[in-house]
């Protein structure tokens, strides 16, 4: 008889009886059937779960080797939630890492001896796992990280702050992410497979802005929990798995790095021509898994267009709903993922628009310089990079609405500086009385 | 020779294309589906059309060469080594060509031969060596091999071409996809229409495959010999002694 682990929160005393006469007994039913089938034709129930709830719902879905977990708020949950699908047997091996550096390290050493990995961090933590992170692509390793933005900066808090996705978009792993509890579970089980496509082999990040997603409860619609994936098929990917049992193994990819010469600078440079290549070709897989890398909700004769991510893009449903009401015709795209960038679909999508508000959860706004790099010379459409906040703070439906009125009316803003307005003609009196004032 | 009716530029053709190119996925250039090849770029739906061209490439273009990487080298199981024999198939149809074998990823210092080995970290030194102006790659891992195609592709003159058993390569000037053992004896098959369309005919004793000079010494001398005539059997380090690495040298490499 397995040891019981630990008991779920919420699950019943007599849930506990059944898991001890034997805990692995539901995992060990559960039938492997296709991406296509779990993704498109499985039926569906709803529930109404936290974002914690529905990342740990995916993974019991995911046919999950192994899962590195280190508590940093909010992912805490997430982990310890995955910590009890190991106790119920749907999770193969878990264990609690030393701090970011050596579950990241843990991660890339899973991946590369060829099993499915999961783990999920959250800002600071993000951070001080950065090096790895950055690394994983180059090294061609599939795996699903999560991350639940918050604050990164000092002082230090725990709120809500997506800054830390402007640090992952770099790095050549693909970024989803994730406006709520559905894109949880969906992202989340969907990187699985693309990043395991032998075209892609590269790591998948699944983004969310913590508390908001992973403390909140949504509905969540969800494939029969009797099913889950096939599992990883290592001898696929684009570079070997590590085979010690066999020569050549090696423990690294063998890149000369160490040499100061133009051989070694033109074998990493076209390394990393390489892994942004696979990023491109997971293009598809997206489109075919997930519906595509943007969703676009009123946006034929729009005038203005909202282009969020993340929780703004639930704000900025709200704000186009109130627009309405007004008579404004206003649009949202929602881009569900950053990296590779859905730059085609924007430029097909925001040609005609007049106004283009790009709200968020940071200081620096890198989705507005995003989409402003996308469409610059594809739209006329004054760009407003605003409004933004930041350090946990919420973001007030108003704030986006004042934006959207104020740029189809020419109203100034008191919530955006001139210096995030781009595109469209600008006031050079604006500006000067902008330069003035700071 | 026009095949297809496509009459957009050829995008990825024989270099040296720069200093450092952008790469074919940056320059929009999309992997094939099933059935489909790419020709110098484009999408071409019919992958027989790509094959055609891979044999008249191979056929014309002079020291042409075929790459075998680990997946097909290194006799790992049964499979490996009938998809290694159809490939020696492909080779029997080439007069002249010579086989010069990617045996692993590792770079190669203080310097390579590129008589006896290629390297994905600097794979130009063996085309410029060899001064080869139409290879085949087949059997290295796709990461690796889309390294070489764009190193290639940046600074020699070699028309390269992948036969691939998984997407296909964009940097690949010609490319076909789902590569198995079945697949690689059609492509013998078409190779050999082709070089009797074309009136090429192989020599009488059967040994169309030219030595590099380093093979030359290691066979005793001899400058050619006959593809058919090898046998790869399955049987990990023994089977690798085959092909020049003993157990020791792997050792020592290890």
């Amino acid at each position: 008889m397995s040891e019981v682990k630990t008991t779920p929160p919420g699950e019943t005393a007599a849930a506990v009886v059944t898991q001890k006469q034997d805990p692995h007994e539901a995992a060990k039913t559960q039938k492997v059937v296709t991406p296509e089938y779990m993704f498109l034709e499985a039926p569906r129930t709803k529930e109404f779960i936290t974002g914690s709830e529905a990342a740990k719902e995916a993974i019991r879905r995911s046919n999950v080797d192994l899962a590195v977990a280190y508590p940093i708020t909010p992912q805490s949950e997430t982990m310890q939630l995955v910590g009890v699908l190991y106790g119920e047997g749907y999770v193969k091996e878990y264990y609690r890492g030393e701090e970011e550096v050596g579950v990241m390290a843990a991660i890339a050493g899973g991946s590369r001896a060829g099993v499915r990995c999961y783990t999920a961090t959250a800002g600071p933590g993000t951070l001080r796992g950065l090096e790895g992170i950055a690394s994983w692509p180059g090294h061609r390793l599939p795996a699903v990280a999560m991350f639940t933005c918050r604050v990164v900066n000092a002082p230090l808090a725990i709120q809500p702050d997506n800054i830390e996705v402007a640090y992952l978009l770099n790095c050549g792993m693909i970024v989803f992410h994730a406006e709520n509890q559905q894109d949880m579970f969906d992202f989340t089980m969907a990187g699985f497979i693309i990043s395991e496509k032998n075209d892609v082999t590269l790591p998948v990040g699944v983004c969310c802005d913590g508390f908001f997603v992973t403390h909140a409860r949504g509905y969540v619609r969800m494939q029969d929990r009797g099913i889950k994936l096939p599992p990883r098929e290592p001898w696929r990917g684009a570079v070997p798995v590590l085979d010690a049992e066999n020569p050549p193994a090696r423990l690294s990819r063998d890149a000369p790095v160490q040499k100061s010469n133009f051989m070694a600078y033109n074998i990493h440079a076209v390394w990393q021509q390489e892994v942004w290549a696979a990023v491109e070709r997971s293009r598809k897989y997206i489109n075919k898994y997930m519906g595509g890398l943007l969703t676009a909700e009123n946006v034929e004769g729009a005038d203005a267009i909202i282009v969020a991510s993340g929780s703004a893009a639930a704000q900025s449903r709200e704000a186009v709903r109130l627009c309405k009401e007004k008579g404004l015709k206003v649009g949202l795209i929602k881009v569900r993922s950053l990296r590779p960038f859905p730059t085609q679909e924007l430029r097909a999508l925001c040609g005609n628009a007049k106004l283009i508000v790009v709200p968020e959860f940071n200081y620096v706004g890198w989705l507005a310089k995003e989409v402003a790099t996308a469409i610059y010379g594809y739209s006329k459409a004054k760009i407003i990079g605003g409004p933004r906040v930041y350090g946990g703070q919420s973001m007030p439906v108003e704030l986006i609405l004042d934006e959207i009125e104020s740029g189809l009316t020419g109203k100034k803003s008191t919530n955006v500086a001139m210096s995030q307005v781009m595109g469209g003609s600008v006031n050079p009196d604006d500006v000067a009385q902008f330069m003035r004032s700071i | 020779m026009a095949t297809t009716q496509d009459t957009r530029e050829h995008i990825i053709v024989p270099g040296p294309a720069g200093f450092h190119p952008p790469s074919a996925a940056q320059m929009g250039v999309a992997l094939p589906d099933p059935g489909q090849g790419l020709y110098y770029g484009l999408l071409e739906p019919n992958e027989e059309v790509v094959i055609e061209e891979m044999a008249r490439k191979m056929l014309t273009s002079p020291n042409a060469t075929i790459f075998p990487g680990p997946l097909l080298l290194w006799a790992w199981n049964d499979h490996a080594v009938e998809k290694a024999k159809a490939t020696l198939e492909i080779a029997a149809q080439i007069p002249e060509v010579m086989i010069i074998p990617m045996p692993d990823y590792r770079p190669k210092y203080p310097k390579i031969d590129p008589e006896e080995v290629i390297n994905p970290n600097h794979p130009n030194l063996t085309i410029w060596g060899n001064k080869i102006e139409a290879a085949i790659f087949i059997g290295v891992h796709c990461h690796y091999a889309n390294l070489t195609l764009k190193m290639i592709r940046a600074g020699t003159n070699c028309c390269t071409m992948a036969i691939c058993a998984e997407q296909g390569h964009e940097d690949a000037m010609l490319t076909i996809r789902d590569s198995d053992t079945e697949k690689l004896k059609r492509v013998a098959q078409i190779f050999k229409r082709v070089r009797e369309e074309m009136g090429i005919k192989l020599p009488e004793n059967g040994e169309n495959v030219r030595f590099t000079g380093t093979q030359s010494k290691v066979h005793g001398g001899q400058t050619h010999t006959n593809p058919m005539a090898f046998a790869p059997v399955p049987g990990g380090a023994g089977s690798a002694a085959m092909f020049g690495h003993s157990a020791d040298q792997m050792k020592r490499e290890g």
